[in-house]
């Protein structure tokens, strides 16, 4: 019961973010509000407990719901066919360079502040 | 069987055939790496998504039947991008402790790999939309598609983007980050999670604890910056 509970809360938190996203012309994604809106909300033990239980599952399982969207390759497979080279060079080596960035800069950033790791 | 030709012609034009297939198959893949070690190569994803493509092409069924069904995988998306507000929460503190360092890197990490990415489509000579298209590509599926949406961008591109740049981050990360001599497994997740997002950080989760929160407090703060960054520098092109 709690984790449909969790998921019910999830639900209204992504329907709150969707509504404010429209009414205010935010520039966010309404999940993103939705985000921001639960992280205020998890103080609560009312909300927090049920949140935990499914997020847990959700995340656990993140992988999965990915499927669907990755098998609509195939409906660009002309266009992806057709620029298959350039699009493998600039999504591989941008993503290592965003990767090598981040690792780099967070691991300098690290050493200046804290010294416990 | 002509009555197998009728039977299956039912079948795969209900909504029952896309959900089924996807979690079937989801659910060997995941098998199967488990079997293999959790080897990245074997990444439940990228096959599943190759076997799910290779059976819809021999049978000849459209991209939307499948998806009739698969939608109610797909639906989740949003409220897991909401559930990213649980780890975000439950490392709190050390965000607000190490704030500077990991806003910091997620900033110059999400530009790097967005920034080299449309800088290099736009020297290959690629179309404009795919070029825009790939600016969100760091960022988790559902959120990649709604920025690109604002840009004048295809979503759906946005979307097979981010997968498969998360896809070349779960794959790659472990040599990448050896060959980088990076060992401490924070920074590990940090940066996995920020530039290859959930698919990424489902890898890192596999992996080691801390590599997965840190994955997941990057992936939520990406989506953040970037859905907040990105149409605005658009703005001030």
């Amino acid at each position: 019961m709690n984790a449909l509970r969790g998921l019910a809360l999830l639900l209204v938190f992504q329907a709150g973010g969707e509504a404010l996203t429209h009414a205010l012309a935010l520039p966010f994604p309404g999940p993103v509000v939705g985000l921001m809106l639960l992280l205020g909300a998890l103080r609560w033990q009312w909300v927090r407990e049920p949140v935990s239980q499914v997020a847990d599952f959700l995340l656990a399982h993140l992988s999965l719901l990915f499927v669907p969207v990755g098998v609509g390759v195939i409906v660009h497979w002309q266009l992806i066919a057709q620029h298959g080279m350039a699009l493998a060079v600039v999504i591989a080596a941008s993503t290592w360079i965003g990767m090598a960035t981040a690792a780099l800069a967070l691991r300098a950033l690290l050493r200046n502040g804290d010294t416990d790791d | 069987m002509t009555e197998f030709v009728d039977l299956w012609v039912y079948l795969s034009s209900t909504p029952l055939f896309g959900l089924t297939a996807t979690l079937v198959t989801y659910v060997i893949a995941h098998a199967l790496y488990e079997r293999l070690d959790r080897n990245p190569l074997a990444n439940p994803v990228l096959w599943s998504v190759i076997a799910i493509g290779v059976v819809l092409w021999l049978t000849r069924t459209p991209y939307p039947t499948y998806f009739a069904g698969a939608q109610f995988v797909h639906v989740m998306l949003g409220p897991a991008v909401v559930a990213l507000a649980w780890p975000l929460y439950q490392r709190a503190r050390e965000l607000r402790r190490r704030g500077v360092a990991l806003i910091g890197a997620a900033l110059l990490g999400g530009a790097a790999a967005g920034g080299s990415a449309v800088a290099m489509a736009w020297a290959l000579g690629l179309p404009a939309e795919v070029a825009i298209s790939l600016a969100p590509k760091s960022v988790t599926a559902p959120v990649a598609m709604g920025i690109a949406e604002r840009l004048g961008g295809v979503p759906a591109l946005a979307a097979v983007f981010a997968v498969l740049t998360g896809l070349v981050g779960a794959l790659s990360a472990r040599y990448l980050f050896s060959a980088l001599r990076v060992s401490n497994w924070s920074v590990r997740g940090f940066a996995i999670g920020t530039a290859s997002h959930g698919i990424g950080a489902a890898r890192a989760l596999q992996v080691h604890p801390d590599a997965g929160a840190y994955a997941g407090l990057a992936m939520g703060l990406q989506a953040v910056l970037a859905s907040v960054l990105i149409p605005l520098i658009a703005r001030l092109w």
